[in-house]
């Protein structure tokens, strides 16, 4: 939404603020300004010139030699312009002056260009004569400006005056951002409405005169309105005898100001009450419209439409249209039809002004991918009442520029009128909410200003129907807080009730998973929740994998993030395979993820959320280092309880031979493993690549941060070396549980020392050296006790085909 | 006698004396003192003495063998210094030599900042909760007065799951959850991802991060969401940040406002960071519709409540200087490690 300061001054009269304290004032009470243009930026010692002569240059084909009075001196310009002829006025920058830009109409540079008198082929030149470019317009908005050339002005400028003024330049360009709920300040009235309430001046609405001959508008036409809840008010009139010409220049500058093209006087009534009172209007051909009728009417399913644009549009019984007796001529509220348009030989015309369901148009806009001005202004959800005032507005305007006759009387089909809202006044809650002490008299007088009128006999707020925003005390107190002053609204904390803040045990669990990644010196990876669907066979997943049943995002960016993730591998590695083909060598990569499992597809209800732990790295280190890691996590969130590693963990992603999942109490807490070959390969990765994925529903149950201290042994310790050779199939785990089974209470703990395969060791076997430590707390523990838990610890492995090494 | 006796301290001790290391030190005294050494066998020699000699003998050879291991430890002592001398001499490393590092791993901009806001909230006694992302229609949109067909809808770029499900575009259903939990008074923060279908470029991603706040009780004021957010502007910004409250329009507050902070490079003069302006948008908030506290079965009449939410994306583009928000989630280690 833009409007120009001196369209805003057409009804705030006594106005007089500089460009930005108006953008600071406005913002404050609500209306944000986010930018100002001020159109005679650069424009310097620009006067209105007549040209007296023209001859031609000496020395130079296309130059010509014009004496120009330029007010109080007659100057000579030499030009190179094709265009100009005796007694033309034009503008004119003086020497010394400043022009916006160049004569090509290319970007306009931030100081503008200066102008000095100097020679141009031995002729001396004292000035230059301008065109729309060099003014820094866009010619599109000129339409009587030539394709290149100086603009000439109007034969009644007068010679010597301000030229910028003359082309009502003088002026500056605010562009606002309106919010929803404020649908009456999509038309400058609505705006000015509000300067004048901020800066307490008055507020006079346009100047509307009573319109119409003697004839009766029923004697040419007659409405019928079949859906009252997609057309809530419809107003039509007639004005025949029409004169197209271009409209005045005020009017010109005005739409121009704002962004709109000047067409003719008709074309440009219908857009200036648009953008003044942001109701739309169309304008049909009169004698275009079969039986002087229109039916307001839903279309019917595939009936198909020729727009104005001439594009052939398939509509359904969800879109309004407007018909005449016996063909549709206009999509309501968004284009009109081809067989109706107004064209140059018009003679007589249907204005129609009405209200339309926003919503409704909003959505048949968007089903039929047409998106106008019109719907635009349409489906903010208009107020009724301004239609008719709109209307009688562009009926006045019709006869100021004489641009035809109107028809007495006026069509209004409006059954249910819309009523202002009445909200009770409360000052004192006001107060309350606003943690304010402001006097009722105060918040009346705030009132007053934007026309909230006082009802003293009920105690209410009466709000006029364009604040279709204003239903709650809460909507009077946000009224009262901007006028007052959010600035001047006290600053206090809440005296509310203590409480406990903190975070969660889900969360906290996730912090410690943050810390330990890190001083592990992994680095934390953010990637988006949806993935492409051919993520699954990049990672190898069969067909009827589980990872393959995700949730669908029915309108997605695009194929790529059509799926919400059902693992979180995907992410970590496109991540790090990003890091290895920018050549960063050993990265280290942590994500915690969620990921999206449905209970069933489609979904009926919310699916379960699970946070993922994932951690992945290329480079320097193992497998191992891996398991190093996620024990590590482990025992900080205090699972210090033996894991189970299960290598026949099924995630075909990873290396048949190098994964594991990873199990306690029977519950999987997550696997790890080496990235399969093939599946480094589909995601460009070079080096053996390991993840580890932890699943923090399954791990939380466990976490435990009960510290009990245990004494510090005061016995010695015994220990014992064993060394055994071992089928090679069998797992060292295998053996270490029949060694925590066996140990006793004695046992302390034990470790590997030394795993070996080669010379010395038959083929199918592996060395495995284990060093045991026992002790008791009470008591020096006696050779004997221990040799007899040895005993047993390897009688039961001798009984896995375990062989003791001598 | 005597005469060996002190020929052989004077032998011993010279050499004692010009001994090099400890080990000649050690052969010295086995060769003097030691079961075969040299004194020792003088000792022996004992009962070839004739008896009145043997007092005199006993204190020479004593007096010897003490002159003779004080020289000992004496050297020793000497020699131990000086080795040490020279082996710190010879161990003088060059100080100036790059270090070993630990590669610690950095954490995502993100999160840096969340954990900021997060601290500032949690010690105003906030607690941190988290609701869904897959989300019910109802909860993103209804509860939070946003009706079907709401031109807010559209605004927000919604995607679907189906006609009830959507991908939360907004941190704030999780208000109207705990507010239906019926637990009174609240005073959340709650932190999370939303989607809305912007194409990505430089500042926009169809997946952000927001953060929710609300606090409902009785006696809560608008002059309250201002102190708090000010208070909050002041830590993450620092002391001499200043706020400035706009009125806007949300459909689940009113009133309902802006806040710009000071740009934390100019500090108010204006530049290019901030647009020439000196301020900076951060947040929107409010005052609790009394529509939203209906749906959500709170007493209008006896409670308030201010909702803020904060883009945590935005904190961290403007705070670390980040030009570009595609940044965020590819994940290039020269980028994260500067975290």
């Amino acid at each position: 939404m833009d409007t120009a300061l001196s369209w805003v001054k057409a009804y705030v009269p006594d106005l007089d603020v500089t460009p930005s304290e108006y953008t600071d004032a406005m913002t404050l009470t609500g209306t944000k300004v986010e930018g100002y243009k001020e159109l005679d930026k650069n424009l310097e010692k620009i006067v209105v010139g007549e040209i007296l002569s023209i001859e031609k240059h000496p020395d130079a084909d296309k130059l010509i030699i014009c004496q120009v009075d330029v007010g109080n001196e007659k100057i000579q310009i030499v030009t190179g312009a094709p265009n100009v002829s005796v007694g033309d006025k034009v503008p004119v920058v003086l020497d010394g002056g400043k022009v916006a830009g160049g004569h090509d109409g290319g970007p306009l540079p931030e100081n503008g260009i200066k102008i000095k008198k100097g020679k141009l082929r031995g002729v001396e030149s004292f000035g230059m004569m301008c065109s729309i470019d060099e003014l820094g317009q866009d010619k599109n908005y000129f339409p009587d400006a030539p394709e290149s050339g100086i603009y000439i002005l109007s034969k009644d400028a007068k010679v010597g005056s301000d030229a910028i003024e003359l082309l009502g330049l003088r002026d500056t360009v605010f562009e606002y951002e309106i919010t929803s709920n404020r649908v009456d300040c999509y038309g400058v009235i609505g705006i000015a409405r509000e300067a004048a309430a901020t800066f307490k001046k008055k507020f006079v609405l346009p100047k509307v005169n009573e319109t119409g001959n003697s004839e009766n508008v029923a004697d040419y036409l007659s409405v019928e309105v079949k859906d009252n809840e997609l057309c809530k008010r419809y107003v039509a009139r007639v004005v025949k005898n029409i004169k197209l010409a271009p409209s005045p220049a005020w009017m010109q500058e005005r739409l121009r100001a704002v962004g709109i093209r000047p067409i003719n006087n008709i074309v440009d009534i219908t857009n200036y009450v648009m953008a003044e009172y942001g109701q739309p209007m169309h304008a049909f051909d009169y004698d275009l419209l079969e039986g002087h009728k229109i039916v307001v009417d839903r279309a019917k399913d595939g009936e198909e439409f020729e727009t104005l644009d001439g594009v052939v549009r398939k509509l359904d019984k969800d879109i309004l249209m407007i018909n005449d007796a016996k063909k549709a001529v206009a999509i309501a509220g968004i284009m009109g039809g081809e067989n109706s348009k107004i064209t140059d030989d018009v003679s007589t015309m249907v204005f129609e002004c009405a209200t339309f369901d926003g919503t409704n148009i909003r959505l048949s806009s968007k089903r039929l991918g047409l998106r106008t001005d019109s719907s635009g202004k349409f489906e903010k959800g208009l107020d009724p009442n301004n239609a008719y005032d709109a209307m009688m507005r562009a009926c006045s305007l019709v006869e100021e520029l004489g641009a035809g006759e109107v028809v007495g009387g006026c069509v209004d089909v409006y059954p249910v009128k819309v009523v202002e809202s009445r909200v009770k006044f409360e000052p004192d809650r006001i107060n309350k909410l606003l943690g304010t002490n402001i006097l009722k008299e105060d918040m009346l007088e705030i009132f007053d200003r934007i026309e909230l009128k006082y009802d003293k006999e009920t105690d209410e707020i009466v709000a006029p129907t364009f604040r279709q925003d204003i239903h709650f005390m809460a909507d009077l107190a946000e009224e009262v807080a901007r006028f007052f002053g959010y600035d001047k609204i006290p600053t206090t904390l809440p005296k509310s009730s203590a409480t406990i803040g903190g975070i969660n045990l889900k969360l906290e669990i996730e912090e410690i998973a943050r810390e330990v990644a890190k001083f592990l010196g992994f680095s934390e990876a953010m990637n988006y929740s949806f993935e492409s669907a051919k993520v699954f066979d990049k990672l190898n997943l069969s067909k009827d994998s589980h990872y393959r049943n995700a949730i669908e995002i029915s309108n997605p960016l695009g194929e790529d993030f059509r799926m919400m993730r059902t693992q979180a591998v995907n992410g970590i590695l496109n991540s790090l395979s990003t890091n290895y083909n920018r050549r960063n060598k050993d990265v280290h990569l942590f994500e915690l993820a969620n990921i999206y499992i449905p209970k069933e597809l489609p979904l009926k209800e919310l699916p379960d959320e699970r946070m993922q732990f994932v951690l992945g790295f290329y480079g320097k280190e193992d497998f191992f280092d891996m398991k190093g890691v996620v024990e590590e996590f482990l025992t900080t969130i205090g699972i210090d309880s033996k894991l189970h590693y299960d290598p026949s963990c099924k995630e075909e992603f990873l290396h048949p031979g190098r994964k594991a999942d990873i199990i306690l109490d029977g519950v999987r807490l997550g696997y790890l493993g080496e990235v399969h070959p093939s599946v480094c390969e589909n995601y460009k990765l070079g080096e053996r690549t390991y993840i580890a994925v932890l699943d923090l529903p399954n791990i939380i149950p466990f976490v435990n941060f009960d510290i009990k201290y245990t004494g510090i042994a005061k016995y010695p310790a015994t220990s014992r070396d064993i060394s055994l050779v071992v089928p090679k199939n069998i797992l060292v785990g295998e053996i270490e549980d029949v060694i925590e089974q066996n140990g006793g209470s004695n046992l302390e703990s034990f470790k590997l020392f030394d795993i070996y395969e080669g010379d010395q060791i038959d083929e199918g076997f592996k060395s495995v050296a284990y060093s045991l430590t026992f002790r008791n707390k009470e008591r020096t523990l006696l050779d004997t006790e221990v040799n007899e838990v040895m005993d047993k610890i390897l009688n039961k492995l001798e009984a896995k085909n375990i062989k003791i090494r001598s | 006698m005597i005469d060996i006796i002190e020929k052989l301290q004077k032998e011993a001790l010279e050499k004692i004396n010009s001994a090099e290391n400890k080990e000649r030190l050690n052969e010295l005294k086995v060769a003097y003192l030691g079961k075969k050494g040299e004194l020792t066998a003088l000792l022996k020699n004992m009962k070839n003495i004739a008896p009145e000699d043997r007092a005199e003998f006993g204190k020479v050879v004593n007096e010897a063998r003490e002159a003779i291991e004080n020289t000992l430890e004496n050297v020793g002592n000497e020699l131990s210094k000086l080795a040490l001398k020279a082996r710190l001499q010879a161990e003088t490393i060059d100080v100036t030599l790059p270090a070993n590092k630990r590669e610690f791993g950095h954490s995502h901009p993100n999160v840096i900042a969340l954990h900021e806001v997060e601290k500032i909230f949690t010690n105003m006694g906030y607690e941190v909760v988290e609701g869904p992302e897959i989300e019910f229609d109802e909860y993103n949109f209804t509860k939070l007065n946003i009706p079907a067909n709401h031109p807010a809808k559209d605004e927000q770029d919604t995607f679907y799951i189906s006609k009830d499900i959507v991908l939360r575009t907004q941190t704030s259903p999780v208000q109207a959850r705990i507010m239906e939990t019926g637990k009174l008074p609240i005073k959340m923060l709650s932190p999370g991802r939303v989607y809305r279908s912007d194409e990505v470029d430089a500042t926009h991603s169809p997946t952000f991060n927001q953060i929710e706040g609300l606090i409902v009780d009785k006696d809560i004021t608008f002059a309250d969401l201002k102190g708090t957010l000010e208070v909050f502007a002041k830590k993450l910004f620092g002391e001499d940040t200043k706020v400035k409250f706009r009125p806007h329009h949300f459909p689940f507050t009113e009133p309902s406002a802006e806040m710009d902070v000071t740009c934390f490079k100019c500090h108010g003069s204006g530049c290019r960071f901030c647009k020439g302006s000196g301020w900076i948008e951060i947040l929107g908030c409010g005052m609790v519709h009394p529509h939203v506290f209906d749906m959500c079965g709170v007493d209008k009449n006896e409670y308030n409540g201010f909702a803020f939410g904060i883009g945590l994306e935005r904190i961290a583009l403007l705070k670390y200087e980040i030009d570009d928000m595609r940044l965020l989630y590819e994940n290039d280690i020269r980028f994260l490690k500067q975290f």
